[in-house]
């Protein structure tokens, strides 16, 4: 067999596995006791590895909030010191199973959404959704912000576990997610039809939950103001599947693409753990009156698993509304977007059709020979944080993956295989 | 100053209203503005960014806040525009026909694509043609600048698939009616073509075209095919298409002289098929008809034998005013450069000029002809076809002088080529009309009426000038030669070709015949190309080609191993 073919089979493999993955959203948990290496004064972040002085703003902004969070000092200026003294360890969420939007700042206290992909044993977490404006996954650290992660801990977590376990088996993630993509979702800057559907599962167990009706009614307001709680479930979900993917160790196919501020990560199923980075790129967008280009971050967050799945950016055609970030509007352009995406795709998702695509499925298996071959790089809707530690979103907009990171896992794929010869 | 309007119960989602507010902080007067719904996320934005206002504090989640920042009250003006804007947010689609930028996506937009037309750079042409004959299309290369192993390896591989290469460096072809780089668009006829040299296409075809007769096809070759190194793979390709091809009775053979080898290859194989052949090797005379292949002498002799004419129907006047000493031919037609000076060398009793040096086809005693479309003149500058600004140089210099010349022009039409070049060229011919009266200017217009600039239009042009247009290249050079009062080269008056009595014994694949009844173009390049063939009517699809892996040979060769 050609390499060429065996590559072929290996990815077909690989995307079959994507495909068959069943999510199951099961539990909300404390972080520490599905990543035990948060019992110790661990911080998860966004993107792949990155050293505390090498972070951006909102990242250090979300640490020290972080710090505070967890008690660790009740002092910003302290919490700072900690982290700049390394007093405090940093960890790539995607090394523990996990991922977090924007900053991903995840400590051990609080609560992460427990997603199970039942065609494998393949788990992911993932923080929940703060809702918009000052949140510290943009870097927002104020005491109210503190303050809403507490009550997450305290009431929201405990709340939905108890509201999963009265649904017995958990809710099925698939279902959820092949409607919402018929209703306008591509699931990164739009998820507000899936939250609602997930509102509409949960709402019947949540009146059986056995807690208090003023804290039955908070967690009830709470999900209702929230479009984008499906966000996270759904981060955890890409990640859930994809991990069960990169299991095959062969072929092509993207597994993972994330940032960390400074670098842009990929993963590919031959190239299992490694990551492949190059410079992050600066996201355009559209800005809250007040803020401009000039205030944006560069590049960041582990939401990126959404577009290798196959949704946010590369789904665009599913959510034109959307497309108005680019500072364009209307639905061919969004197709426009789609058409471009598969182009460095290995095939269409049958389980997800969407609609204003002639039900085409939306794109999957993102095929790192078609990216470098053609430069075609994978589009990604994003928040954009300001810059500057403390101060949250200023806006949202779309980002190109950079080529390069394509480039040289494609180099050290050749290389495993034995194409390169040595000088 | 800050001031508030609260609209109430008037909902529009957030990006609508960043777009808006965006657009209407461009308002004269206005420094800035911020519109968001009233929900409490939102007006702690409306604090952190200085909007804030008092009035604000009665805003509800439904009510469209507006907080104006702006010298004076700018409140109607500013809700004019917010009206506006909100009343019209649909986009005009600009229907441009879709493009793709990979070989996947141009297949899916056009299934069953048979042929490649490549304007790309000429480093790149190996790569891309053979992914397309590795997909079982034929490839047309415009491009030049490719090595003649690699046109060897890429015509013997397209050989062995039954595929025809036409290039490198084809600059003319038309299948089925449809136009594939520079071409003029003839009259569907029972004429095929199968040739080697641009231009001289494309005079036997507009000349078919205007003696009243029509082309099937025109097939390009690429000016080396019927050399040693090529061996005529793709001429006799053609050849063996056309002989099977329903839509063609007879066909017309245009090349330089082959190699040896190669012309006792072809002439064996023109041999084996039953329909008429007129043959025409430019610069080659006096060669004995062979059956039913007939050897022309010249571009329009070819023309008048494949329409079953008599080689003395061609048309002259009776005389053209001017006596001259000289003659300078500026040409943007390599082959029309080239009959001109072999008609030239006949005359004289010379021989024409084979370096081509500085793309000098012709010089003898003050008498020259340039090719201007030679690689000397076109590095970095585009063909003299499209831009005719090394013509008008060349024009003034050669003018410049006391002596009484003809300059001998061509200006040939056609998809690709300049929109007006009479137009374009008459300010400095009518310039020499009063500082030269002793130039006399002959032009031959290679074009037809279907063209899109027109034959009679731009015969007009100079004709209203006063400028003369012959009737085709080889009637402007005998005009010329009788203005200096040289002998006109005479030919053997040849027999109209006929049908061969032999059964035929060639074929031609099927895919080069399916080409030929419908071709279907992948267009890598030059996007003029593949509107020219949806002007006639063509389907094609733009593929904005870009060099693959950014143009990194390691990348590249990765790739091809792992695809």
């Amino acid at each position: 067999m050609s390499i060429g073919a065996m590559i072929q089979e290996a990815n077909a493999k690989v995307v079959q596995t994507i495909l068959e993955g069943q999510p199951f959203l099961t539990d909300v948990v404390p972080a520490h006791t599905v990543i035990p290496i948060l019992k110790d004064k661990v911080l998860l972040h966004a993107g792949p590895p990155i050293a505390y002085d090498d972070m951006t703003g909102p990242m250090k902004g979300a640490a020290i909030g972080a710090v505070i969070f967890e008690q660790w000092t009740d002092d910003y200026e302290e919490a700072e010191r900690m982290l700049e003294r390394g007093e405090v360890t940093f960890t790539p969420c995607h090394h523990v199973n996990a991922v977090g939007p924007m900053g991903g700042i995840t400590s051990g206290h609080m609560p992460v959404l427990v997603v199970e992909n039942r065609s494998g044993s393949a788990k992911a977490y993932c923080t929940m959704n703060e809702g918009i404006g000052k949140v510290m996954r943009f870097g927002a650290n104020d005491a109210e912000v503190i303050s809403r992660l507490h009550w997450m801990k305290d009431v929201l977590g405990p709340v939905l576990s108890k509201t999963l376990q009265e649904t017995g088996d958990g809710v099925n993630l698939n279902v959820i997610i092949s409607k919402a993509i018929t209703m306008g979702d591509e699931f990164h800057q739009r998820n507000i039809a899936a939250s609602v559907l997930l509102l509409k599962e949960l709402a019947p167990y949540l009146m059986l939950a056995d807690v208090a009706d003023t804290e039955r009614r908070d967690v009830l307001q709470f999900l209702a103001d929230t479009d984008q709680f499906f966000l996270n479930i759904m981060m955890a979900t890409c990640k859930a599947v994809l991990d069960e993917a990169r299991l095959h160790e062969a072929g092509t196919i993207v597994t993972a693409m994330t940032r960390n501020g400074k670098e842009f990560g990929i993963r590919i199923s031959g190239m299992g753990d490694e990551w492949f980075t190059a410079p992050v790129n600066m996201p355009e967008g559209l800005f809250f009156t007040g803020y401009s280009q000039d205030d944006a971050n560069p590049d960041i967050g582990d939401s990126a698993i959404t577009e290798t799945y196959g949704v946010g950016g590369m789904a665009m055609v599913a959510a034109p509304g959307v497309t108005r970030f680019l500072g364009r509007a209307g639905a061919s352009e969004a197709q426009a977007i789609s058409e471009e995406m598969i182009e460095i795709c290995d095939r269409h998702n049958p389980n997800l059709s969407i609609p204003s695509w002639d039900f085409q499925g939306a794109c999957v298996g993102i095929d790192i020979r078609k990216v470098v071959e053609t430069g075609i790089t994978p589009i990604i809707n994003t928040g954009i944080a300001h810059r500057e530690p403390g101060i949250g979103q200023v806006g949202a907009g779309t980002v190109r993956a950079p080529l390069a990171c394509f480039e040289k896992a494609l180099e050290a794929y050749a290389e495993k295989l034995g194409l390169v010869q040595h000088a | 100053m800050l001031t508030t309007i609260i609209q109430e119960n008037t909902y529009q989602d957030s990006v609508t209203l960043m777009v808006l507010s965006n657009h209407v902080s461009s308002l004269e007067g206005i420094n800035k503005v911020s519109i968001m719904m009233g929900t409490p996320a939102n007006l702690d934005i409306f604090k952190s960014t200085g909007f804030y206002t008092e009035e604000l504090e009665a805003a509800t989640p439904q009510d469209m806040c507006i907080v104006v920042d702006a010298e004076t009250d700018q409140t109607e003006p500013l809700l004019a525009a917010i009206h506006d804007f909100l009343n019209n947010q649909t986009k005009q689609d600009s229907g441009d026909k879709k493009e793709v930028r990979s070989w996947k996506a141009a297949l899916e937009e056009l299934p069953g694509a048979n042929l490649a037309l490549l304007s790309i750079p000429g480093q790149y042409v190996e790569y891309e043609a053979r992914k397309a004959l590795n997909q079982g299309m034929s490839v047309h290369i415009f491009s030049d600048n490719v090595p003649v192993d690699v046109e060897r390896e890429l015509k013997q591989f397209a050989d062995e698939k039954g595929l025809l290469v036409m290039g490198p460096d084809c600059g003319t072809a038309s299948l089925a009616g449809i136009p594939l780089a520079f071409t003029n668009v003839v009259q569907k006829g029972r004429v095929g073509i199968v040739g080697a040299s641009g231009t001289g296409i494309q005079e036997v075809a507009t000349l078919i075209d205007r003696l009243g007769g029509g082309v099937s096809h025109a097939i390009g070759t690429g000016g080396r095919d019927l050399s040693t190194e090529i061996g005529g793979i793709s001429m006799k390709a053609g050849i063996r298409a056309l002989a099977q091809d329903e839509s063609t009775d007879t066909i017309v053979v245009i090349s330089k002289p082959p190699a040896k080898a190669v012309r006792e290859e072809i002439e064996q194989l023109l041999q084996q098929i039953t329909k008429p052949v007129v043959a025409f090797f430019v610069g080659e005379h006096g060669l004995a008809p062979d059956n039913h292949v007939v050897y022309a002498d010249t571009s329009e002799e070819t023309a008048l034998l494949a329409l079953g004419k008599s080689t003395d129907e061609r048309t002259r006047v009776e005389h053209i005013p001017g006596e001259a000493t000289r003659i300078v031919g500026l040409f943007s037609g390599g082959t029309l450069a080239a009959e001109t000076a072999d008609l030239l060398a006949l005359s004289f009793g010379v021989e024409a000029d084979r370096e081509h040096r500085d793309g000098f086809s012709f010089d003898y005693e003050g008498n020259v002809v340039i090719d201007l479309g030679d690689d000397v003149y076109t590095q970095g500058k585009p063909h003299p076809m499209i831009d005719p600004s090394t013509r008008i140089d060349f024009i003034n210099r050669y003018c410049d002088t006391n002596d009484s010349i003809v300059l001998l022009l061509d200006n040939v039409l056609g998809y690709g080529s300049h929109d007006n070049m009479a137009g374009a060229l008459l300010p400095t011919l009518q310039a020499l009309q009063t500082s030269r009266p002793n130039v006399h200017v002959i032009v031959n217009v290679c074009g037809t009426e279907q063209d899109p600039q027109r034959y009679s239009a731009q015969k007009q042009l100079f004709e209203s000038a006063g400028i003369f247009v012959a009737e085709s290249n080889v009637a402007a050079v005998e005009y010329a030669l009788r203005m200096i009062g040289n002998e006109v080269p005479q030919f053997e008056q040849k027999a109209v070709p006929t049908v061969a009595s032999s059964p035929q014994t060639v074929e031609s694949s099927e895919a080069i015949q399916q080409l030929l009844r419908a071709p279907k173009v992948v267009n890598l390049g030059l996007r003029s190309f593949a509107e020219a063939v949806a002007s006639e009517g063509g389907q094609s699809v733009q593929y904005n080609w870009q060099p693959t892996a950014g143009g990194k040979p390691h990348l590249q060769r990765l790739l091809a191993l792992m695809s």
